[in-house]
């Protein structure tokens, strides 16, 4: 395999290491303070220490962004909400994964379903009015949702679809970014999947005049139902 | 002597042009102003933005000043899963990689999302001229690639133009009808790239971030299309820079939320994808084949000037382009640079050329404020200091010299300066009415002001007589 210039890079580099470099234009000498696993915890926007007050950011992070969230307490109220909604959203097909958490609520969808199971054709997700997905997480200081290929049925089910519904449960609420990345480090450790994505509210863009339209490329509609 | 290159020339003139055209102006004022007020807000949301600037800082430090270590673990860990990774010493080979890639694949249809780093080595071109049409994803891309012009803004790559330009743009090209709505203009877009995703047989981004922890990328973006680009072709190939590598995972934790902070005032942007490979066995889609081009492209040359290091630093944010004075009245297209503002100013020189882009060096009020606003604190302005006066050491003007020598010698005996400023007295504002047939330098510095009068008592003169 052509691997390009490899030596001739790595050997200009290490040429240009020699000289160190000064850490600040006051010409302090060697290297600034390291920064530690936890410090940023310390910078960023503050997260409330309880459970409560997480969910309470994560619902006002989501409605600021224009993520719809619904908290039920059970799989059924869960399946009920999914079915409003394919009826307010007239879905006339719609695409899943195989989860324990969707399973018993996707069937109660009575539309055609498409599975990504070992091969997710993009032509016939294209068709498909939503993507229902589950997650890894959810981050109550961003108001994001952490997925990846392996927990919501690879890379185009969640983006491809005009509308994206995830399903999570309660105890899947991270309080910030700092504990996400530690979530991924546990869950995936040396096999982590191709593909890991953080949602941050539907697909949006500012590039005419600045004006938010949502909708751009990606799903226009996101919905988060949580069950707690 | 001086030596202008023709470079600095067009940046004189167009500059000129710019920064009378009030409309230009206004826009670009409207528009910042938004940005500035949300990411006022959304800095002040952080516990201690000051030291997460700093921190960053230092990761990047630690990254910049081990890049060989950390660009071997980076593509040791990319190739174990499969990655194709090409080392490109300057874009030539970078372009020459991806149009064989193109070639050997057969492809007839090509989707990009949004990369500076393929505008820097025009990776466009290059596939047009092999007989491969590429299709820019971004909005903002989309409307200046079908303008056939450079983006005005590394970020914000068409903030220049009105709805109604766009509107008369998509007309034109698209055969769409009118619209005032942005919303409206947005699904224009939307239903013209959708089938592009599906049809092309190659996806190609950039790369915001590469981990070298865990062999991954990281694209930051809103719209959904670097997302699209990168689930459902084939073939994705990702084009890097060699600086844009950090340490851990973790450490885009920090940097995530801290580029679309400084960036566009979002707390975090819409989608942070990580990529680290093709389709694994165990997963549903995703590209069969993925190649992640590293560019060197004077890179290495930058990282040889320790003074100036810290230049690779930048995670490309936009910021210090939103608070310069000169961007915001000569606006983009006047650099003509892949890289617009002080950043650009900084490193184009090193890219490109010291004594053709040395001129950029000046196109700065040295206030400082991009230092200030720099997410990962580049010393931004004074490099632009350092690129004078290594301009001047590279190339000194006889003139100027003389210049400085008279002024420090004149500045040893007093009594002589004084009497020199009496005698010039009544022809300052000779000067002044005569300005258009002075010779240069003197009417470089004269037509736009005034000399000031020499006052009629010196200090000199008061202090005697106090």
């Amino acid at each position: 395999m052509n691997s390009g210039r490899r030596e001739d890079i790595l050997g200009r580099i290490r040429e240009a290491l020699r000289v160190p470099a000064p850490h600040s234009h006051a010409g302090q000498a060697g290297a600034p303070a390291p920064v530690g696993r936890g410090q940023p915890k310390a910078w960023l926007p503050a997260v409330p220490p309880d459970t409560e007050g997480r969910l309470a950011l994560f619902q006002k992070n989501c409605a600021q962004l224009r993520t719809e969230l619904h908290l039920v307490t059970d799989v059924e109220e869960a399946a009920k909400i999914l079915v409003n909604l394919r009826d307010a959203h007239h879905w006339t097909a719609a695409a899943a994964h195989h989860h324990s958490l969707l399973d018993p609520v996707v069937k109660f969808l009575g539309l055609e379903t498409l599975f990504a199971e070992h091969r997710l054709d993009p032509k016939s997700l294209e068709k498909c009015s939503v993507g229902i997905t589950a997650c890894d997480a959810l981050i109550a200081q961003t108001g994001s949702i952490l997925l990846t290929t392996r927990s919501a049925g690879g890379r185009a089910l969640s983006v491809l679809p005009p509308h994206h519904v995830v399903v999570a449960q309660a105890d899947q609420l991270v309080p910030d970014l700092p504990a996400a990345f530690d979530l991924l480090y546990a869950t995936y450790g040396t096999n982590y999947p191709s593909f890991a994505t953080f949602i941050t509210g539907p697909s949006r863009t500012g590039d005419i005049e600045r004006i938010l339209v949502l909708g751009a490329h990606g799903p226009r509609n996101l919905t988060v139902i949580l069950i707690r | 002597m001086s030596m202008i290159s023709s470079f600095a020339a067009k940046f004189k003139n167009n500059a000129i042009k710019l920064t009378a055209d009030l409309g230009h102006r206004a826009k670009i004022r409207t528009a910042l102003r938004s940005y500035e007020k949300a990411r006022n807000g959304t800095a002040a949301q952080y516990q201690d933005w000051q030291a997460a600037r700093t921190g960053a800082s230092a990761i990047k430090w630690e990254a910049i000043n081990h890049l060989d270590a950390y660009l071997i673990e980076f593509v040791d860990k990319l190739t174990a899963r499969g990655t194709k990774v090409f080392w490109a010493s300057n874009g030539q080979e970078a372009c020459d990689y991806v149009v064989a890639l193109a070639k050997e694949k057969g492809a007839r249809s090509i989707v990009k999302s949004k990369s500076m780093t393929s505008e820097e080595i025009h990776l466009n071109e290059a596939l047009g001229q092999g007989g491969y049409k590429v299709v820019e994803s971004d909005l903002g891309e989309y409307i200046v690639q079908l303008r056939e012009e450079a983006p005005y803004h590394l970020v914000f790559p068409a903030m220049h133009l009105t709805r109604h330009e766009i509107s008369d743009l998509f007309q034109e090209k698209l055969h769409t009808p009118p619209t005032e709505s942005p919303e409206e203009l947005t699904m224009i877009a939307r239903r013209e790239l959708r089938m592009k995703y599906l049809q092309a047989d190659i996806g190609i981004s950039g790369a915001n971030f590469g981990v070298a922890e865990t062999g991954m990328i990281s694209i930051t973006e809103n719209e959904g299309n670097a997302r699209l680009t990168t689930a459902l072709p084939k073939v994705h190939v990702a084009l890097m820079g060699i600086e844009k590598v950090i340490p851990k995972l973790a450490d885009l934790a920090l940097f995530l939320p801290m580029l679309a902070t400084a960036g566009t005032g979002q707390e975090i942007t819409c989608y942070n994808s990580l990529i680290g490979g093709p389709r694994q066995p165990d997963e549903p889609d995703g590209p069969e084949e993925f190649h992640l081009i590293l560019l060197d492209n004077h890179r290495t040359e930058l990282l040889a000037d320790a003074e100036q290091r810290d230049a690779l630093h930048c995670i490309r944010c936009g910021a210090c382009l939103n608070v310069c004075p000169i961007f915001r009245n000569v606006g983009g297209h006047t650099y003509a640079t892949t890289y617009q503002g002080p950043i650009g100013s900084v490193i184009t020189p090193h890219l490109r050329g010291l004594m053709d882009w040395k001129h950029l060096s000046y196109a700065s009020s040295l206030c400082g404020a991009c230092t200030e606003t720099c997410p990962v604190k580049i010393d931004l302005h004074h490099h632009l200091l350092q690129n004078r006066r290594n301009a001047v050491a590279k190339h000194p003007d006889p003139a100027e010299r003389l210049a400085f020598r008279a002024f420090a010698f004149l500045t040893r005996f007093p009594g002589l300066l004084n009497r020199l400023a009496r005698l010039s007295r009544p022809f300052v504002p000779l000067a002044n009415a005569a300005r258009s047939i002075l010779p240069p330098p003197v009417k470089g510095w004269v037509a736009s002001r005034d000399l000031p009068p020499i006052a009629a008592k010196s200090f000199r003169d008061y202090w005697r007589t106090r």
